[in-house]
């Protein structure tokens, strides 16, 4: 049995005066104990949804979530949302991309943290104290004990980032989900934290959910990928085959059209036409049809399924074939 | 700094050959404080110390992390603020000596594209009246006709259609708001255009189409560039030759793939060392060289050379107390550093080094927000 097992997440908002908006549809997927798992896709794809229905943290009134949400075979999605902070407090973690709107900016860094020890793991005040300025220097944080008396506007975004993760992992929580957890980060600083993650990973096989749109953050970190188009997963693979052979016309257009830092120079790049404005809707056929090359007439009116192809999941009328390298 | 002297000697280019001189330019914002914001404490040392030559129809790279002082440069650059000394020679004038009408005629050949094509643009125009706009502000408009027609060429040319003149910008994509600045400041048939993270703000799958455009228009229009990014792939991708940005100063300089192929400064290895790069096989191989803390305040750089304080290769003489200048190491390849030489040849190997605090004092809050003038057109405004 899987750590938590995803299985057709659908999350639908709804606005008086508007349309009912399929932000997750139907995503499904599952995470060891130990292993990352990345979710990549364009901005507004539905990933920072899908992470808060993991939680339970989406507004009760305008969002429905339906679908199933299993931690250990404990469905998520019936507990109250008493039960559900408990789980935030014991076994869930996460990590949001602005670190600043999740840090209390009024109560010292060190309060912070010693109260989620106290309230989850019952530590009386001056054990708490230890604890935190562990975990602080744990993370990186330079002069932990000094640190606990500040505030969160008193430290950088990369320490503050680094504040937040030591949070989470008071609790131990088995499950940590990082969204976009660098993406306000300089690159030597997202370094700092990318490396953080992963020997947290590797040291207490705490399972990690990767929410980025950087491709190159999930080559390096990622057992293994989803990416995802308008709410729904197009293709799953894991990372050296996804990365080797992007079959979905989507995923491989977007490795043809970002520049690399380690291609020579001059070559032009092949970008995917027009924007997600264009995107159909899945019930009528691919979401991504009017923007991709290969679409085919099917394409138009018959939704495509997820298949499975030698070890990786499709969903695409006419994925790349085998023999098509990504052109370099 | 180099002094006038070895500025000249080092130049190999003939000065025809180079659009825009920057040498020893500096910008130090006044930190001000008091009730009235009376007393000056001190100074954010924003740009301090750039020497450049941007060629004719070359892109030129800026790269470097947040705060740096990017976006300071290249506003110095075109005067939408002002230097706090040295100059800029835009070909041939010394900008800081024009005033008034000489003043904007120069700035009709230096135009801005920015990074937010949404708060760039004015809600409440339609597309043909932010682009007309730029064309009366330098006197270029020349009736109905013939600017209607200019305008549906432009808009052509940056691959909108051209029914897009009665529309306004909330109606378009992100990248199609950001073709709209790209025609915006074309509108004047500048030779310089500035172009503050051009792509950072657009969706991945969309960035290419961008930097494409950007590509053909040079080739089209013979443009000059200075681009302006954090990304290190997409500046080695449009760029002929790159600057390397640290707190305010430029630490090193080379062609493109020359900055890449041999990176010779500390800051700039472990920049590209830390980019990822989307291809699991290289990313398992990759040795990174993790800086450890935070940037030091512009407004206390460090002694000596400003890199010191994170700097693996630092060694115990000349690093705190000396502040290397920018001097060439190999043809066309500059570097900032006391031991460039010793790096490269592996004659000093770097060592481990203990993070330092950097206190955030709450004046300097990375993401404040940039103010000063937000256009050219802005600029000369009613
Ligand atoms: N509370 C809400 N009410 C209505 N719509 C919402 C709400 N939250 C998100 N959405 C919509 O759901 C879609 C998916 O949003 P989501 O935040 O998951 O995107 P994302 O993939 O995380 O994008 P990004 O990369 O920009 O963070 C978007 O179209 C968004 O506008
Ligand atoms: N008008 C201003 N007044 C005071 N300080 C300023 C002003 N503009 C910029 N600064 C400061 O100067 C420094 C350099 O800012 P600048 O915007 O040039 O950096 P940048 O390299 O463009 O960064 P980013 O990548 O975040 O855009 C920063 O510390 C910034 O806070
Ligand atoms: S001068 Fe010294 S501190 Fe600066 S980059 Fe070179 S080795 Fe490092
Ligand atoms: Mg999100
Ligand atoms: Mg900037």
């Amino acid at each position: 049995m899987a750590l938590l097992e995803v299985s057709d997440l659908t999350v639908v908002f709804r606005r008086r005066g508007e349309a009912p908006f399929t932000a997750v549809d139907g995503v499904s997927f599952a995470v060891e104990p130990g292993q990352t798992v990345g979710l990549v896709g364009e901005s507004g794809c539905g990933k920072s949804v899908t992470s808060l229905a993991i939680m339970g943290l989406l507004p009760r009134r305008g969002a429905t979530v339906m679908g199933s949400v299993r931690f250990e075979g404990t469905e998520l999605l019936s507990l109250s949302p008493r039960q559900m902070r408990d789980r935030r407090g014991r076994d869930l973690g996460m990590v949001f991309q602005d670190p600043l709107s999740s840090l209390n900016p009024v109560v010292s860094i060190g309060l912070q943290v010693t109260e989620v020890l106290e309230r989850h793991r019952g530590m009386p005040r001056r054990q708490a104290m230890v604890e935190a300025a562990d975990l602080l220097d744990k993370v990186g944080i330079p002069d932990p004990r000094r640190r606990l008396d500040e505030y969160p506007h008193q430290l950088s975004g990369g320490m503050r980032q680094r504040a937040l993760i030591a949070m989470a992992l008071a609790c131990r929580p088995r499950l940590l989900i990082a969204d976009e957890p660098t993406t306000a980060l300089d690159v030597t600083i997202q370094a700092q934290i990318l490396a953080l993650l992963a020997e947290l990973v590797r040291d207490t096989g705490t399972a990690l959910i990767m929410i980025t749109h950087d491709l190159g953050v999930v080559a390096g970190l990622c057992d293994e990928v989803n990416v995802l188009y308008a709410g729904r997963v197009v293709e799953r693979a894991e990372r050296h085959e996804l990365f080797r052979r992007p079959r979905h016309p989507y995923t491989h257009g977007l490795l043809a059209s970002i520049p690399r830092l380690d291609a020579p120079r001059g070559e032009r790049l092949v970008p995917i036409q027009g924007s997600v404005a264009d995107n159909i809707p899945w019930d009528h056929g691919c979401a991504f049809a009017p923007r991709c090359p290969r679409a085919l007439e099917a394409c138009v009116e018959i939704t495509p399924h997820m298949g499975e192809e030698g070890g990786r999941l499709l969903r695409c009328h006419n994925p790349v074939q085998e023999n098509q390298e990504v052109p370099a | 700094m180099t002094s006038g002297v070895d500025s000249t000697t080092q130049k190999s280019t003939s000065d025809s050959d180079v659009l825009v001189a920057v040498d020893g330019l500096a910008v130090h914002f006044p930190i001000r404080r008091g009730i009235v914001l009376d007393r000056t404490v001190g100074h954010v040392y924003a740009v301090d110390g750039v020497d450049l030559d941007i060629r004719r129809g070359e892109t030129y790279g800026l790269v470097g992390e947040s705060g740096c002082g990017k976006s300071t440069l290249g506003r110095a650059m075109l005067r939408l603020v002002e230097p706090t000394g040295g100059r800029v020679v835009f070909d041939g004038v010394d900008l800081s000596t024009l005033r008034g009408e000489s003043l904007r005629r120069m700035r009709r050949r230096m135009q801005m594209v920015f990074q937010d094509p949404l708060s760039s643009l004015d809600p409440r125009q339609s597309v043909e009246s932010i682009l007309v706009e730029g064309l009366r502000a330098h006197g270029l408009d020349q009736g109905r006709e013939t600017t209607g027609r200019r305008l549906r060429e432009l808009l052509t040319s940056v691959g909108l259609p051209t029914t897009a003149l009665r529309k306004y910008p909330h109606e378009f994509s992100g990248g199609q708001r950001q073709r709209i600045g790209i025609a915006r400041a074309l509108t004047v048939e500048p030779d310089l255009v500035v172009a503050d993270e051009p792509v950072s703000a657009l969706d991945v799958s969309v960035q290419a189409q961008v930097i494409n455009l950007l590509a053909d228009l040079q080739r089209e229009l013979g443009l000059t560039y200075l681009v302006i990014a954090h990304d290190l792939a997409v500046v080695r991708h449009i760029s002929d030759r790159v600057g390397v940005m640290y707190l305010g100063g430029i630490v090193e300089e080379a062609g493109s793939n020359e900055l890449y192929a041999q990176p010779l400064h500390p800051y700039t290895r472990a920049l590209l060392s830390a980019v990822p790069v989307p291809d699991p096989l290289l990313e398992d191989r990759r040795e990174r060289i993790l800086l450890t803390g935070d940037l030091p305040s512009p407004a206390a750089p460090p002694s000596g050379c400003r890199f010191h304080t994170r700097c693996p290769w630092r060694q115990p003489e000349r690093c705190d107390t000396e502040r290397p200048a920018l001097r060439e190491v190999a043809g066309g390849h500059r570097v900032a550093c006391h031991w460039a030489e010793e790096i490269r040849d592996g004659r000093i190997q770097p060592h481990e080094v203990r993070p330092e605090l950097v206190e955030e004092d709450g004046l300097l809050s990375p993401d404040t927000a940039l103010t000063g003038p937000a256009s050219v057109t802005e600029v000369l405004g009613p």
